[in-house]
């Protein structure tokens, strides 16, 4: 009987020890408990917990505080999940009226435009008059943030997502070229095959890689304008038309000259493949170029080369990070002080070196970035702008079922399946 | 039986009892649960009732649209490929994680139930896992399983083609129910692996603690009578086990149907949803498609599901001790 009791003993601990671990991973997901920012202090929200994002923030918070020494700021990123954590957390923080004094959202259709239809954010188009940002800019940049001739929130970085990134080592052995069309890609990835290199490097654990390639394949097929007004549900457009149709059908094609365990692969772990050789190429967002130069120590250009997707020259597929005035907060000017700094050229040149993006400003200093960066800031202030699906760039549940229907898709293999899928999920939730 | 009627014979003392004077005695063990009473009302029992409120509504967005949908959020979740898929994987992972853990446990509780040495030192060892977080037992087990990168690499050195793992997209057997597969996925099969690695600690430590329950003098009854080692464990000691396995049943039963940190980390929702769960689809539909009323209503149904498997274990104990 004793030895039972001490089993039932032991087992109680590990149960105890059980409902420790399942608090403790949920008090850190959400942080300190929330204070509502006061006219002292300031809360900044955001998924920067990474090295290099949380290092940027910091210097940014300097930057800040030099000019606002008597303004206290507290970090409130929230880890995990590529920001969909901190999406929840934030999500409970609004519903309860307890906003923090600003937080990141990516520009465009999805989780920014759902706040301002929400009416959670409070119009800055004084701030920007105030502050001359109207002329800082790219018209079409601040049109991804205006609804109704309001202006709601303040870019403070640039990433490109329609970048092909390959092993210019191979692309040498093979006297091969970057692909600039689809049928380039398709002759390309015969010749890779034949040596026995996968010609494209997929990932897609965290099931939004893929999405991502789509759309750039999308865009590739339809053009920027066709393209545009898909992703933003202008009247006339269809997602089973027989443009969408075909650009499915080359995205599949193109999964056929994929790894096959593309679902176990994080991105990071596909642009490794292209780094060492073993694939060629990788659709990726530039944040990929961060990873080949720190993590990797490739040099832009020899160790890693770049360049649109097939069909995309000319086109800017854009993630912004952006930062709003949350309506329902109570002192707005600590947050104000800050939209200025985030807003202002040294404010962005300290920032985004660090973080491994660049300045959406017109005359930012192109000086203070690398090869890759300077040729996309170049491509940025001539190409055209557009979102991407995914990436807060469109309706979260139409791009929660699209990313449902690409699961689907990638296994079925049926096109035309799944551009009816899509279109359902296009008019469930409108674009 | 003839014990049970015993106290009806005597019917005053209980009525005497209950006509006494209200006291400080009588009061307090009402006023020492109102606390736990209130807060397991407001925070377990006020939430649940709000989720099933949401649930049939029309908050399908930032904004909170309490328009009243009736089950229209059901209808959208119950028909989706990927709430059945769900369904079918809830189901297998379920059966598949119990047995696993059932006979893993059984087996190392009666290993180490031989008197041997050391005893406790592999008592920890079996057990160690289930302090380990499922987070962490999943990204382990992702590495260890990658079918290009894992243990695959140890079985090509013997020159064995190694399994896909958990991205196989087969199904065994396969047979279409509708719009989806219900065979087994093979490649939860990876999942079930890892979840019965880190709990049949739990169940060895349950049926070590029945096994030390069962009395000696049977065992020694078995073996005079001449009863082998064999015929011993499934007469004498299994039938002995039996509600020693049903509390293992329901508790990781219940642990089965609320995995989520395994999944999230070791396969998220897989190929064709082969490894995707209810949990997981709850979280994404709530918070990375912002549809709160659909995802309330898959919470609802995972409870119903848990419910399932809970209230009857809750009612027979219930029953048993009256």
């Amino acid at each position: 009987m004793r030895v039972q009791r001490k089993v039932a003993m032991a087992l109680t601990s590990v149960v105890a020890i059980g409902a420790l671990s399942a608090c403790g991973s949920t008090t850190t997901s959400t942080g300190n408990t929330p204070v509502a920012s006061g006219p002292k202090q300031l809360q900044i929200f955001s998924w920067w917990t990474g090295v290099a994002s949380s290092k940027a923030l910091g210097s940014l918070v300097k930057v800040f505080n030099q000019k606002y020494p008597s303004i206290k700021v507290i970090n409130e990123a929230v880890a995990g999940g590529a920001g969909s954590n901190a999406k929840a957390v934030l999500a409970s923080r609004m519903e309860a009226n307890n906003p923090p004094g600003t937080f990141q959202v990516h520009a465009g259709g999805g989780t920014l435009l759902s706040w301002i239809n929400a009416g959670d954010m409070a119009p800055l188009n004084s701030l920007y008059q105030q502050q001359g940002w109207y002329h800082d800019f790219p018209k079409s940049l601040l049109n991804m943030l205006t609804v109704k001739g309001n202006i709601y929130a303040v870019p403070v970085d640039m990433q490109r997502s329609n970048v092909l990134w390959y092993n210019p080592t191979i692309f040498k052995k093979y006297n091969l070229t970057p692909p600039t069309t689809f049928s380039q890609f398709f002759a390309d990835a015969k010749v890779l095959q034949s040596h026995n290199i996968t010609p494209l490097a997929v990932a897609n654990h965290g099931n939004w890689e893929t999405t991502l390639l789509y759309s750039d394949v999308l865009l590739g097929t339809l053009g920027p304008t066709q393209y545009e007004n898909l992703l933003t549900g202008k009247a006339g457009t269809s997602w089973t038309s027989p443009g969408v149709v075909e650009a499915t059908k080359t995205f599949l094609k193109m999964m056929q000259y994929a790894n096959t365990d593309y679902s176990a692969l994080h991105w990071q772990q596909a642009d490794q493949l292209v780094a060492q050789g073993h694939a060629a190429m990788n659709v990726m967002g530039d944040w990929a170029q961060g990873y080949f130069t720190t993590a990797l120590h490739l040099t832009p250009g020899t160790g890693f080369g770049w360049a649109p997707t097939p069909g995309s020259q000319g086109t800017f597929a854009m993630v912004s990070d952006v930062f709003g005035l949350p309506s329902k907060l109570k002192h707005k000017t600590a947050t104000l002080d800050f939209l200025k700094v985030l807003g202002s050229k040294a404010g962005q040149d300290t920032f985004n070196p660090l973080k491994g993006t660049f300045s959406p400003r017109l005359d930012a200093n192109t000086s203070l970035y690398d090869a890759y960066s300077r040729s996309a800031m170049a491509s940025f202030k001539k190409d055209k702008l557009v979102l991407v699906i995914g990436q807060g760039g469109a309706n979260p549940g139409f791009t929660q079922a699209f990313e449902n229907d690409m699961v689907t898709l990638l296994s079925s293999k049926n096109a035309t399946a799944f551009t009816t899928a899509v279109a359902s999920a296009a008019q469930s939730n409108p674009l | 039986m003839a014990q049970e009627v015993l106290p009806t014979k005597i019917p005053k003392a209980p009525r005497a009892l209950k006509r006494r004077p209200k006291t400080w005695d009588s009061r307090m063990p009402w006023l020492t649960l109102l606390p736990s009473i209130v807060l397991l009302g407001v925070f377990v029992y006020g939430f649940i009732g709000w989720s099933g409120y949401v649930s049939l509504t029309n908050w399908n967005s930032f904004i909170p649209t309490l328009t009243w949908a009736g089950l229209k959020n059901y209808v959208t979740v119950l028909t989706s490929f990927r709430f059945q898929s769900d369904l079918r994987n809830i189901f297998y992972f379920t059966l598949l994680f119990i047995v696993g853990v059932l006979v893993v446990g059984l087996i190392l509780a009666l290993l180490i139930d031989q008197k041997i040495r050391a005893e406790s030192l592999f008592r920890s060892i079996f057990i160690f896992p289930m302090a380990i977080s499922f987070v962490v037992t999943g990204v382990i087990w992702s590495w260890l399983l990658n079918p290009t990168t894992g243990v695959n690499l140890i079985l090509k050195a013997f020159g064995i083609t190694g399994p896909q793992w958990f991205l196989s997209t087969r199904f065994v057997p396969p047979f279409h129910l509708g719009q989806i597969n219900i065979g087994v996925p093979i490649a939860l099969l990876a999942v079930v692996l890892a979840a019965v690695w880190q709990m049949s600690g739990f169940s060895m430590a349950v049926y070590l603690g029945g096994l030390r329950a069962i009395p000696d003098e049977l065992k020694e009854a078995a073996r005079m009578d001449g009863a082998s080692a064999w015929r011993t464990f499934w007469s004498i000691i299994f039938p002995n086990l039996k509600g020693t396995t049903a509390t293992i049943v329901v508790v990781e039963a219940a642990a089965s149907l609320k995995v989520f940190g395994l999944i999230y980390a070791m396969t998220g929702a897989g190929q064709d949803f082969s490894t995707d769960m209810p949990n997981l689809n709850m979280f994404q539909t709530t918070f990375s498609g912002d549809a709160f009323a659909q995802g309330a209503a898959i919470a609802i149904l995972i409870l119903i599901l848990m419910a399932a498997f809970t209230v009857p274990y809750v009612l027979s104990v219930l029953r048993g001790e009256r």
